[in-house]
């Protein structure tokens, strides 16, 4: 599913955040990505969803090389993976229903299947009450719903969350989790960078820490392994 | 792309027209300015070219021919004119032709040469046309070198400021006009700038979820053209009115009779549709400006 070979990224502004990554990320897999502030996480995520390119180094998802991979070709893989972040990035114009609508607008489905499909993944996060709500009108925590529902709703095989909880409480934190793994249940990959000490270490999953742009400990079941 | 995709560019290229009101309205402005000016500058320009090209097409090479010339010479020269590939028409004018045309072109003063007609001074011509004016200079110089030739006469000055005047104006108009078009693709560019800056968190997250780069510039695409459209209203108005009223008012004043107004159909129409073109060339070409960097995301 998702493999990384000797990748290293410097910035233009010099900084090092990757600095020899070499990980293999099965299918259907739950992967927490942990470290300090500053370790690496994001570039790590963002190696995936082409968002940032290596310097140096292979980064391959689905069998498709994204180091090779021709900028017009981008959309195209992006439309097989969900990204959800910390900060939602919704739209605040557009209703909870149009949000969504809109992952599927781009990609020219028709009216009909978009309906269907935005009533489905609404239906999957409960959030079917809230459709003609706007996001501003939402808890934090039912506003990161919508953005995981945008970005589960084209049924992608990998979602990416670049620390999905970071600002919810924990009991919402607990309801976005369920979502995760339910998520996870059907078979889709899940890639999660989380400083939630609680999270990682109650449900147990696959956790990669990231230290200084190096992978220094990939655990199967692992722990969290920092004071927060 | 559907059809149904079409129509959803359309909308949000006239949702950024409605929503950057004020900036699209400056835009709006510059183009019709621009447009304004183009057209009246279009008015005027192929106006006097085709005045210029009336004038140029009168002129004519008179061949003055020697005195001493037999009938069987006098026929050779024509030969020899005809002859000259650039040269379209070849007409003999007698000594009394031309003394009547002095006689007539000096009106009332004329009757004093009628003396004339007894003992006619005036030599036998040849009246020369050239296919195309241009050729006027070269072909005059050659004739002088044929025999029986007393003289060649053209208005060669005027021919030669005609020339160079129509040139300048060409050009100068053309750079006037240039100059025009890229101000006013400059100031649709940076209003769609705005737009798009307004527009780029949006942006971000079409790209996020797959969309297309042609996806995204679709709708800035319209908003230009719209942009572009709706500033050539007001300049096509104009001219088909103004036009009209110049068309009717001038055209049975004029005297000269080379001076000729292009008439108003089909001329009206086509510069309608020139000022349209271009309208709507300013409108894409400053929205293909303003999008091209925010895409690289």
């Amino acid at each position: 599913m998702i493999e990384m070979k000797g990748v290293y990224k410097t910035y233009p502004n010099g900084v090092t955040a990757l600095n020899g990554v070499n990980v293999t990320i099965n299918k259907g897999e739950f992967v927490y990505v942990v470290g300090p502030s500053g370790a690496g996480k994001s570039t790590f995520i963002k190696m995936m969803y082409r968002q940032e390119k290596p310097s140096r180094g292979s980064v391959t998802i689905n069998g498709v090389n994204l180091t090779t991979l021709k900028e017009r070709k981008v959309p195209y893989l992006r439309r097989d993976i969900g990204v959800v972040f910390q900060d939602f990035k919704l739209l605040p114009k557009l209703t909870v229903y149009e949000n969504i609508a809109f992952a599927l607008e781009v990609i020219e489905d028709s009216p009909k299947k978009i309906r269907r499909k935005v009533m489905d993944v609404l239906d999957l996060v409960k959030l079917k009450n809230k459709a003609r709500f706007l996001p501003d009108e939402l808890s934090g925590g039912e506003q990161q719903r919508i953005s995981i529902a945008r970005a589960i709703v084209n049924r992608p095989s990998l979602v990416i969350a670049d620390e999905p909880t970071g600002n919810l409480d924990p009991d919402t934190s607990w309801d976005i989790m369920r979502i995760f793994e339910e998520i996870n249940s059907r078979g889709t990959t899940v890639v999660m960078a989380t400083h939630s000490k609680e999270i990682v270490n109650t449900l147990k999953k696959r956790v990669i820490a990231i230290e200084n742009g190096r992978i220094v400990r990939d655990e199967l079941r692992g722990e969290y392994g920092y004071e927060n | 792309m559907k059809i149904r995709t079409l129509g959803r560019h359309f909308r949000e290229g006239g949702k950024n027209i409605l929503r950057n009101g004020w900036m699209t309205l400056a835009s709006v402005g510059a183009v019709t300015t621009t447009l304004i000016l183009v057209g009246l500058f279009l008015m005027l320009m192929l106006n006097l070219n085709q005045i210029a090209e009336n004038v140029e097409r009168d002129v004519e090479i008179k061949v003055l021919i020697d005195l001493t010339a037999e009938e069987q010479q006098i026929n050779e020269l024509e030969q020899q004119l005809r002859n000259i590939p650039e040269v379209s028409i070849v007409q003999f004018s007698s000594k009394e032709d031309e003394l009547n045309q002095l006689i007539e072109s000096m009106g009332e003063d004329g009757q004093a040469f009628e003396l004339f007609e007894q003992d006619n001074p005036l030599n036998d011509a040849f009246i020369v046309k050239t296919e195309d004016p241009i050729d006027t200079f070269q072909v005059a110089e050659q004739i002088q070198t044929f025999d029986y030739v007393s003289e060649v006469a053209y208005a060669e000055d005027v021919i030669r400021k005609l020339f160079t005047f129509n040139e300048y104006a060409r050009y100068v108009g053309l750079g006037f006009i240039i100059a025009l078009i890229l101000t006013a693709v400059f100031l649709v560019s940076n209003t769609i700038k705005i737009t798009i800056m307004a527009r780029s968190k949006e942006i971000g997250i079409m790209k996020l979820v797959g969309a297309t780069n042609s996806f995204i510039r679709w709708p800035f695409f319209i908003e230009g053209l719209l942009m572009g459209i709706l500033g050539s209203i007001l300049p096509i108005g104009l001219v088909m009115g103004g036009y009209y009223y110049l068309y009717q008012n001038l055209t049975d004043r004029i005297q000269f009779p080379f001076v000729e107004l292009l008439p108003y159909h089909p001329f009206a129409y086509q510069l309608s549709l020139i000022l349209l073109a271009i309208g709507a060339f300013i409108g894409v070409w400053g929205s293909v400006m303003s999008i091209r960097k925010f895409l690289k995301v």
